[in-house]
C-alpha cells in the first residue's frame, strides 16, 4: 500500500468513524423476573411537591401517592373511601363533619398522623403568607375565607377542632355535599409540621421530605426523573406491590411516544394529535381513550356589541356542527358538548340543550335576522382569539368556516402567546376567546359556579341574578336529587343566555402497557400507584 | 500580545453586561402577563400574597436595584416556578449537562469536520471531495429537529441499539451529541477545505516542498496550522452557539439541560430564571469569543493585538 492511499484510508476511516461507533454498541436488554418498577411519562417538570402551593396536574400525579388525605378514592368508581380517617360522621344540618383517624396512620419517618397535623396543614393552606393558589379549597371551612383575606387573624376561629389526637371536628360554612370528594384534592392533604419548620421551602427535597402516603419521595433530579418508593410506615403497606415508580418529566409528546415504543415507559401522559389516527387502529390494547372531566368552549364577551345581544350569541352557537368538529378536526374521541357540564360529573347528567350537529341552522339564521342582521348583513367582523397552538387554530378555522357558510358571517382569527392571551382574556380585551375548564373536584359546582356575577373565572362579563341565586341555593341543598334539579335549572339558564359556546367534552388519549395491572381508566384520570402492579406479558 | 489588550477587553465587558442586565430586566417585566397568571384565575387576595412573597409589590425600580444588589453577591434569587430551588441551584444542575452535551458535540463536529474537509482538500474535485462536500451541504440544510427524530427512528426504534431519550448512561449521549454535532461538522468541513485549499498554493508550502519534506510533514507542520485558522475563528461562536442553542436537541431527547429552562422560563415569565440564564449565556458568548481572539494570536503570527 502506497503512503498516499494509506493516508486516504486513514481519513476515510476517521470520517466514517462516527457512524460505526454508534452501530457497534447494542444495548443489553436482559430482563430479570418482572421487576415491580413502573415508568411513567408525566408531562412537564413539577413546580414543587408541596401540596399547598402547587396547582398542576403533573404535580398531583405524584403528590396523591406520597401524601394521603382524610378520604381516598376508590380507583374504579371514584367513590370516597377511608384514607387517614377510618370513618366519619356528618351532623344533621350537614355542616359538621367528625373524622375518626386510624391509629396506625404514620408519617414516612414513623410519627403518627394526628388530628392536629390536619389543623396545622389547613391553617397553613389558608395563611396569607403561604400564598396558596388553591386556598379557596379551604373556604368551605368556617371562617376560612376571612382568615385567608386577613380579616381574621386568629386561627382558633376557624371551624377546626381536635377533640383528641385521633378525632377531628370540622365545621363548614354551608352544608357542602361534595366536601368528602374535595378531601381528595391535594390542597387538603396533611403536611409534617416539624419538617417544614426545620427546612422551610426546601422541605420537599428528597433528603428532607416527610409525607404520609403509600409512597415516599426517593429521588428528584430536575428535568430528569422523580422516583418514589414505598413508605415503610404506611398503614396499608401490604396492598402496595410496586418497589419503585419513576415519573419522567417529558415536555414533548413525540418523545414520550417514542420512549413508549422503545419500552422505556409503561405509560405516556398524552399523545401527539397526528399520531392519534395511527394508534386508534392499534389492536394490542395499549391505546386508551375515555371522556375526561373538562369542557372546551369559547367565551363570548357579553360587555361589547354585537355579542352583548343574546340572539347573536344564540345564532352563533346553533350554527356550529359540533359532531363534525370532533369527527374531522380533533379526532380524539371527544364528545360534542350539547350542554356545559360534562355528563357524569359527580353523577349529574345534564339535559342536552344544544344541537349535536347542524340541524338547527335555520333557527340560527332566523335568530340572527331577529337580532337585526339578516344573513349576517350589518354584523361587524368577529374576532376569535386563541393561544398559539395548531389544535386551537384548526378548531377556530372550522368554526370560522361554519359561520361563513351557515350564517354568512365573516370572522378573523388571532393567536397570542399563552400569557399574553390570558392577560387579554382576563381584562376582557377580546370578542370571542378560546377556553377550557377542567374540574377541580368531581361535582357540577366546579363547572357552574364559574358563571356567577363577577366570579373570578367568569371572563365574559355575564351576569344573571336568578342564575346566581340558583348556584347559591345549590350550596345549601343536601338532597342530591333536588340539588341536581337546581343545577339543571342553572344549566338551562346558561344555555339560554349563552355567555359561552360549548364545543366538546375533553377526552383522554394515552398509551398504557399491557403489563400494568390495577390501572382503571376513569373520568377524573386518577390512578393511585398503591393498587398498581406489573405482570409479565 | 499586550496585557493591556486583555484588560481593556475585560473592562469593556462591564458596561455591556450592565446594559444586558437592564434590558433583559425591563423587557421581561413589560411583557404582558406575569409569573402568576393562569387559566384558573388566582383570587386577588392570593395574588397580593404571592406578590408580597416575591417582593413584586415594590416599585419596579426598587426591584431592579434589589436585583443588582443580589447579583453583585452572585445571588440570582429564587425561581418563581420551581419554588424550592434557587436560580443558582438550577444553573448549577443544568449548565454542566448543557456543557457536556456541547463539548461532546463539538468533538464530533471537529473530528468529522476536519477529517472530511481535509480529505476533500487533499483530493479536490474527485470522489473524495464530492461525497463529503455534498454531505456537508445536507448537514447545513437539515435542521436538528429533522436529523434528531430520524436518528431516533433508525437507531432507537428500528435497530433498537440506542435509547430514544434520557441522559443517564453513556449510550444516552450518542444520538443527541451526533445530532447537534452534525450541523457544526458540516460547516467545519467546508471551512477546513477552504482553509487548506488556500494554503496549499502559498509560497511557504512550495518552499517546504522544495526542501524535500514529505507530504505528511507538510500537512502536519505547515498546512494544518494555517489551514484550520478559519475553523478556529469559527470555534468561539460555535462553542457558544452549540451550548446555548442546544434547546431543540434537549427537547427532542429530553435532556435536563439549561436550554429547556431558558425557553420555559420565558414562557412562564419566571423572571429570575430568565435573568439568570440570559446573563449566563451572555457571559459565555463573550468569554468564548475572547478566548478565540487570544488563541488566534498564538496560531497566526501575522495577528497582533495592541
Amino acid at each position: 500500500m502506497s503512503f498516499g492511499s494509506w493516508r486516504l484510508t486513514l481519513c476515510t476511516v476517521s470520517t466514517l468513524l462516527f457512524l460505526s461507533v454508534s452501530t457497534l454498541i447494542p444495548l443489553s436488554t436482559a430482563e430479570s423476573a418482572v421487576p415491580q418498577v413502573l415508568n411513567l411519562g408525566n408531562g412537564g417538570e413539577p413546580k414543587d411537591l408541596d401540596p399547598h402551593t402547587v396547582t398542576g396536574v403533573p404535580e398531583f400525579h405524584i403528590i396523591m401517592n406520597i401524601f394521603e388525605g382524610l378520604v381516598s378514592k376508590d380507583p374504579k368508581n371514584l367513590e370516597p373511601i377511608p384514607g387517614v380517617a377510618e370513618k366519619w360522621k356528618v351532623s344533621k344540618d350537614g355542616k359538621t363533619y367528625t373524622f375518626f383517624l386510624r391509629k396506625n396512620a404514620k408519617w414516612s419517618q414513623g410519627d403518627p398522623v394526628t388530628a392536629s397535623d390536619f389543623i396545622y396543614s389547613w391553617i397553613r393552606l389558608l395563611k396569607p403568607e403561604t400564598a396558596s393558589e388553591y386556598a379557596y379549597q379551604g373556604f368551605y371551612i368556617k371562617n376560612g375565607k376571612a382568615f385567608n383575606e386577613g380579616k381574621l387573624t386568629d386561627p382558633n376561629q376557624l371551624g377546626l377542632k381536635a377533640i383528641d389526637s385521633s378525632t377531628l371536628e370540622v365545621q363548614l360554612e354551608n352544608p357542602t355535599p361534595f366536601f368528602l370528594s374535595l378531601l381528595f384534592h391535594h390542597s387538603l392533604y396533611p403536611v409534617h409540621k416539624a419538617t417544614i419548620e426545620k427546612f422551610g421551602a426546601r422541605w420537599t427535597r428528597p433528603e428532607n421530605f416527610v409525607g404520609n402516603g403509600a409512597f415516599t419521595l426517593k429521588k428528584w433530579e430536575v428535568n430528569r426523573v422523580i422516583t418514589v418508593a414505598p413508605n415503610p410506615f404506611y398503614w396499608d403497606k401490604e396492598t402496595v406491590k410496586l418497589s419503585e415508580a419513576n415519573f419522567f418529566p417529558i415536555d414533548k409528546h413525540e418523545t414520550e411516544e417514542k420512549m413508549f415504543r422503545a419500552k422505556s415507559l409503561h405509560t405516556v401522559d398524552d399523545l401527539p394529535l397526528e399520531k392519534l389516527p395511527l394508534w386508534q387502529k392499534d389492536t394490542t390494547g395499549v391505546f386508551k381513550n375515555h371522556p375526561y372531566l373538562g369542557t372546551y368552549y369559547y367565551w363570548f364577551n357579553c360587555t361589547k356589541a354585537p355579542l352583548n345581544n343574546k340572539k347573536v350569541r344564540q345564532a352563533l352557537t346553533l350554527a356550529i356542527d359540533r359532531d363534525r368538529i370532533v369527527r374531522l378536526v380533533t379526532r380524539g374521541g371527544q364528545v360534542p358538548a350539547t350542554m356545559f357540564t360534562p355528563p357524569g360529573t359527580g353523577g349529574f347528567k345534564p339535559e342536552s340543550r344544544l344541537p349535536k350537529d347542524g340541524s338547527q341552522i335555520q333557527k340560527a339564521k332566523q335568530l340572527l335576522a331577529e337580532a337585526g342582521f339578516p344573513n349576517g348583513k350589518g354584523l361587524p367582523s368577529l374576532e376569535i382569539l386563541y393561544n398559539t397552538s395548531d389544535n386551537h387554530k384548526k378548531i377556530a378555522e372550522a368554526i370560522q368556516q361554519m359561520w361563513r357558510e351557515n350564517l354568512g358571517i365573516s370572522s378573523s382569527l388571532f393567536n397570542q402567546e399563552w400569557k399574553v392571551f390570558l392577560d387579554n382574556q382576563q381584562t376582557k380585551n377580546y370578542m370571542i376567546a378560546r377556553a377550557g375548564w377542567i374540574a377541580d373536584y368531581n361535582d357540577p359546582n366546579t363547572f357552574l359556579d364559574m358563571f356567577v356575577t363577577n366570579g373570578g373565572n367568569n371572563h365574559s362579563g355575564y351576569s344573571n341574578s336568578s342564575y346566581d341565586e340558583l348556584i347559591e341555593s345549590a350550596k345549601k341543598e343536601r338532597n342530591p336529587k333536588k340539588r341536581f334539579a337546581i343545577f339543571q335549572k342553572a344549566e338551562d339558564i346558561l344555555l339560554e343566555d349563552l355567555p359561552v359556546l360549548p364545543i366538546y367534552v375533553y377526552s383522554r388519549n394515552y398509551l398504557l402497557s399491557n403489563e400494568v395491572q390495577g390501572w382503571h381508566p376513569n373520568i377524573e384520570d386518577i390512578h393511585p400507584l398503591k393498587y398498581i402492579s406489573i405482570v409479565k406479558k | 500580545m499586550g496585557l493591556t489588550y486583555i484588560l481593556r477587553r475585560l473592562l469593556t465587558m462591564i458596561p455591556v453586561f450592565l446594559l444586558v442586565v437592564t434590558l433583559v430586566f425591563f423587557m421581561i417585566r413589560f411583557a404582558p402577563g406575569g409569573p402568576f397568571s393562569a387559566e384558573k384565575k388566582v383570587p386577588a387576595q392570593v395574588l397580593k400574597n404571592l406578590e408580597a412573597k416575591y417582593h413584586m409589590d415594590e416599585p419596579l425600580i426598587q426591584q431592579y436595584f434589589r436585583y443588582l444588589r443580589d447579583l453583585s453577591r452572585f445571588d440570582l434569587g429564587p425561581s418563581f416556578k420551581h419554588s424550592n430551588r434557587t436560580v443558582n441551584e438550577i444553573i448549577a444542575e443544568a449548565f454542566p449537562v448543557s456543557m457536556e452535551l456541547g463539548l461532546i458535540s463539538l468533538c464530533w463536529a471537529l473530528l468529522i469536520g476536519i477529517s472530511a474537509g481535509g480529505l476533500a482538500a487533499l483530493k479536490p474535485n474527485t470522489f473524495y471531495d464530492y461525497i463529503p462536500m455534498s454531505l456537508s451541504i445536507l448537514g447545513i440544510c437539515l435542521p436538528t429537529f429533522v436529523v434528531g427524530p430520524v436518528m431516533v427512528l433508525i437507531f432507537g426504534l428500528w435497530l433498537n441499539w440506542l435509547p430514544v431519550a434520557g441522559w443517564n448512561s453513556w449510550q444516552d449521549r450518542l444520538l443527541p451529541s451526533l445530532t447537534l454535532g452534525f450541523a457544526y461538522a458540516a460547516y467545519i468541513s467546508r471551512l477546513t477545505r477552504g482553509g487548506f485549499m488556500e494554503i496549499r498554493h502559498q509560497d511557504f508550502i512550495r518552499t517546504a516542498r522544495a526542501k524535500g519534506l514529505t507530504e505528511t510533514q507538510i500537512l502536519l507542520k505547515h498546512s494544518l496550522r494555517g489551514g484550520i485558522l478559519p475553523v478556529v475563528s469559527y470555534l468561539g461562536p460555535a462553542l457558544a452557539g452549540i451550548i446555548t442553542g442546544a434547546l431543540v436537541t434537549e427537547t427532542i431527547f429530553n435532556i435536563p439541560g439549561l436550554g429547556r429552562f431558558f425557553i420555559e422560563s420565558a414562557l412562564n415569565r419566571d423572571y429570575t430564571v430568565v435573568m439568570g440564564t440570559s446573563l449566563l449565556y451572555f457571559t459565555l458568548i463573550f468569554v468564548c469569543n475572547f478566548l478565540v481572539d487570544i488563541f488566534y494570536v498564538l496560531l497566526d503570527p501575522r495577528v497582533k493585538y495592541e
